[in-house]
């Protein structure tokens, strides 16, 4: 029998967990706050007496340095505005083209990893372990002063003539450049390509339902060759020049330029990031139950069959969140470039504090962008990750 | 989980940013205020003591004698140095003939070299110095707080520089951007560049002048920039660049470095200004006139031809101007009573460091240990150089 003597009905305030655990509560974020408004009013009331407020009119201004490589057009009077954007275009290309890259290697290098010959699986886990085990920083500098600038000098370039010259200077490769009056054929070219992939996605569609032959992937080829040759002969026959590069002076003029800088840093990034990738790939593989390819086998699938319609599809679920956070490693990572001589978006923004001597807004600015690429590329992939994921019922 | 933590810290951040926002206002505004009227406060109490002061002597009937007005701060150096029993300077510890280490850990360098000269001249001995390494973005901030005495870090006088940082006192080395180019590349104008790669260290104003040179002479150009200085010269020895830019001496130092130097030149072209100059911290004008005033003797020393070999000996030249500039006794004050030294002060300084062209050799002259470099603008005014210092009499 439970007495009122022993267990009062009202517990005292100091020994009642809820309001413990409010003031607990309330006290830990009195501090936080008080932490922050300490840092963030010492920094107000710093810039403010140094005369330097958190604005960024600067950016208007005229830069005043060049920029070797960018892809819109830019020179050293327009304004540092201007040359943050060219630093963060050149960061968007580099990463592009060096998730691509690793992609398509770490796939290859995993899969090598997996291999049943004790050759080809040791050459994949001996490059596993030398990327994975040296810092990304040793290797650019590695490619960059080890490789890339030991190639020959501009004449004495490694060339295929009237295609591709190979030089310390960077790969220069003939290039087909869009003639006047060829923006017609520029446009079919795009329409065809839209067009191949709703053909497509349609005629397959039409197969899946109705279970009838459609023959999508002859259909839409042909329209994918069919529309880009019409605009071809409607803009006159000669939409496409080829740009050949040219020995002038000091360097090659023309064609379509890969310079040292961009090349080392792309190498370094993609081999680097696809080691991890490469792994990223095996865990995925091997995460598939091995009934599943057992019975594969059992139905009669050839192992190409078995790969691209048993493992991948089942290995993708387990791969793509990994995936993501390399991919957001590699463009981070591009800002290693500075030490190498290519001009990406962080190499930019601390020429720019040095000559607007406006530190702390542009390294928000800095953070702001590459936190906005990550989030970006993050979602988007994710959206990616919901759609292949199992619908569980 | 996160995604409440996420929410509890964004408010709590957004509400350091409000509280911020309401608190900031208040003591922006009153800090400076209290400023403005502190200082007046002591004034006026000072001016209640003269008035009393005043009224005493008029009674007294007796003139007081004419004082010397002296502001605040006047004197302190030179008694803070006398007590310490040693200069405190900020110097280089890593760039060749201006302030390095030699092979036993020394620091030294020219610009060494004159913190020595003032030790020797106002404490006797040039070793009574201490020299703090510090970085080229701290050069302003120590001067500013007057942690050191002086700065002598290859430092450029700029209008910005004098009005921010603190007194610039005598330039000590005109130096200027140059190019230096291989010997077989056939350059030897601004004109033979058009077209040419340029490695240059990113974030200088060395830079900027580059861009404005070639802009202003309609020429195009491809610049190759690298964060640390070392990677210019190794891109530019590797073949990367047909150019590399900086200052002169910094060139001479790169090349110096070189496998084979003879292979390169330093063109005779100047595209800058940088006349480097050793720097004191405002508010102390006696310190100010002290090392100006051994500069001077250094430069009227080598135009004498004293050297620290014969200054025993030119005590007793003909000439009284080297006599009283020696200390020598009976001879006439070149101004040190009112600047608190010993008579032969400036001839402890040349006899501890040498002359001004003795400096000048000992680091860059035909057999100098650092470099070669030719005196060009270093020299004598009287051999068509800019070195000319105002007389020691």
């Amino acid at each position: 029998m439970v007495t009122d003597e022993y267990f009062p009905k009202k517990i005292p305030i100091w020994r009642d967990e809820r309001v413990l655990k409010a003031v607990a509560q309330i006290i830990s974020s009195l501090i936080v706050i008080g932490f922050l408004y300490w840092v963030i009013g010492n920094f107000i009331a710093i810039t403010q007496q140094r005369g330097m407020p958190l604005t960024y009119g600067f950016l208007k201004e005229a830069a005043g340095f060049p920029i070797k490589e960018s892809f819109i057009p830019y020179d050293s009077t327009m304004s540092f505005g201007r040359a943050v954007l060219v630093g963060l275009i050149n960061t968007l290309v580099v990463s592009a083209a060096g998730i691509l890259v690793a992609t398509v290697l770490g796939f290859l290098i995993g899969l090598m990893r997996l291999s049943s010959n004790w050759l080809i699986s040791r050459i994949g886990l001996a490059y596993i372990e030398f990327h994975r085990n040296i810092p990304l920083l040793v290797l650019l500098f590695l490619w960059y002063f080890g490789v890339f600038t030991k190639l020959p000098a501009v004449k004495e370039s490694i060339a295929v003539p009237g295609f591709i010259y190979i030089n310390q200077r960077g790969f220069y490769l003939t290039w087909p450049r869009l003639a006047e009056g060829g923006t017609l054929f520029a446009a079919s070219l795009v329409a065809g390509i839209l067009l191949a992939i709703v053909t497509w996605s349609v005629l397959r569609r039409i197969r899946e339902v109705k279970g009838k032959e459609t023959y999508f992937g002859r259909v839409s080829l042909a329209v994918l060759i069919l529309v880009p040759l019409v605009g071809w002969f409607a803009s006159g026959g000669r939409p496409m020049l080829l740009d050949v590069p040219i020995l002038k002076g000091f360097n090659f003029q023309g064609g379509l330029r890969l310079t040292t800088e961009f090349t080392a840093l792309l190498i370094g990034l993609a081999m680097y990031t696809s080691a991890f990738i490469a792994e990223v790939v095996r865990s995925g593989i091997q995460a598939v139950q091995k009934g599943q390819i057992e019975a594969a086998r059992a139905v009669g699938l050839r192992y190409s069959q078995i790969l691209s319609l048993i493992i991948i599809p089942q290995a993708m679920r387990v791969m793509i969140p990994p995936l993501i956070s390399q991919y957001l490693n590699l463009t981070k990572n591009s800002s290693l470039a500075l030490v190498i001589g290519y001009q990406e978006l962080f190499a930019i923004g601390k020429v720019t504090i040095n000559q607007a001597g406006r530190a702390v807004p542009v390294f928000i600015l800095i953070m702001a962008t590459y936190l906005a690429i990550s989030l970006l590329t993050s979602i988007i992939l994710n959206i990616y990750n919901k759609r292949v994921q199992f619908i569980e019922r | 989980m996160s995604r409440k933590l996420f929410y509890l810290f964004s408010i709590l951040i957004a509400i350091s940013f409000l509280a911020v926002a309401c608190g900031a206002k208040p003591t922006a505004t009153t800090a400076p205020a209290s400023g403005e009227v502190a200082a007046p406060v002591i004034e006026t109490v000072e001016v209640i003591k003269t008035v009393i002061v005043t009224q005493e002597v008029t009674v007294q009937g007796t003139p007081l004698p004419p004082e010397v007005l002296k502001p605040k701060g006047y004197g302190e150096t030179l008694a803070a140095v006398q007590a310490n029993g040693k200069v405190v300077c900020g110097v280089h510890t890593s760039l060749l003939g201006f302030g390095y280490l030699d092979e036993n850990g020394r620091n030294i360098g020219f610009d060494i070299d004159f913190c020595r000269a003032v030790a020797a001249a106002v404490l006797g001995d040039p070793d009574a110095i201490e020299a703090v390494p510090i970085t080229a973005a701290d050069r302003g901030p120590v001067l500013q707080t007057g942690e050191v005495n002086m700065v002598t870090r290859n430092m450029t006088w700029t209008s910005k520089r004098d009005a921010e940082w603190g007194n610039f006192t005598w330039i000590t080395f005109y130096d200027g951007q140059g190019f230096l180019v291989r010997k077989d590349s056939g350059i030897a104008t601004l004109q033979d560049m058009d077209g040419a790669t340029v490695c240059v260290t990113t974030g200088t104003t060395t830079e900027k002048n580059l861009a404005t040179s070639f802009a202003d002479a309609g020429l195009t150009y491809e610049a190759v920039t690298f964060e640390d200085t070392p990677s210019v010269y190794s891109a530019y020895v590797e073949g990367r660049c047909d150019v590399a830019t900086s200052d002169k001496s910094q060139l001479a130092a790169a090349r110096a470095g070189f496998a084979t130097p003879e292979d390169h030149i330093i063109l005779p072209i100047t595209i800058s200004k940088e006349p480097l100059t050793p720097a004191v911290p405002t508010g102390d004008d006696q310190w100010f006139d002290i090392v100006k005033t051994v500069i001077w003797g250094l430069v009227n020393a080598e135009e004498y031809g004293i050297t620290s070999a014969n200054v025993e000996e030119m005590k007793s030249n003909e000439n009284s101007d080297i006599r009283a500039m020696l200390g020598v006794e009976g001879e006439a004050d070149w101004g040190y009573t009112a600047l608190g030294l010993s008579p032969d002060s400036l001839a402890k300084a040349i006899s501890a460091v040498g002359n001004y062209g003795e400096i000048y050799d000992r680091y860059f002259g035909a057999n100098g240990i650092a470099f070669q470099l030719d005196r060009g603008l270093n020299n004598l005014w009287t051999n068509g150089g800019l070195m000319y210092a105002p007389p020691i009499k």
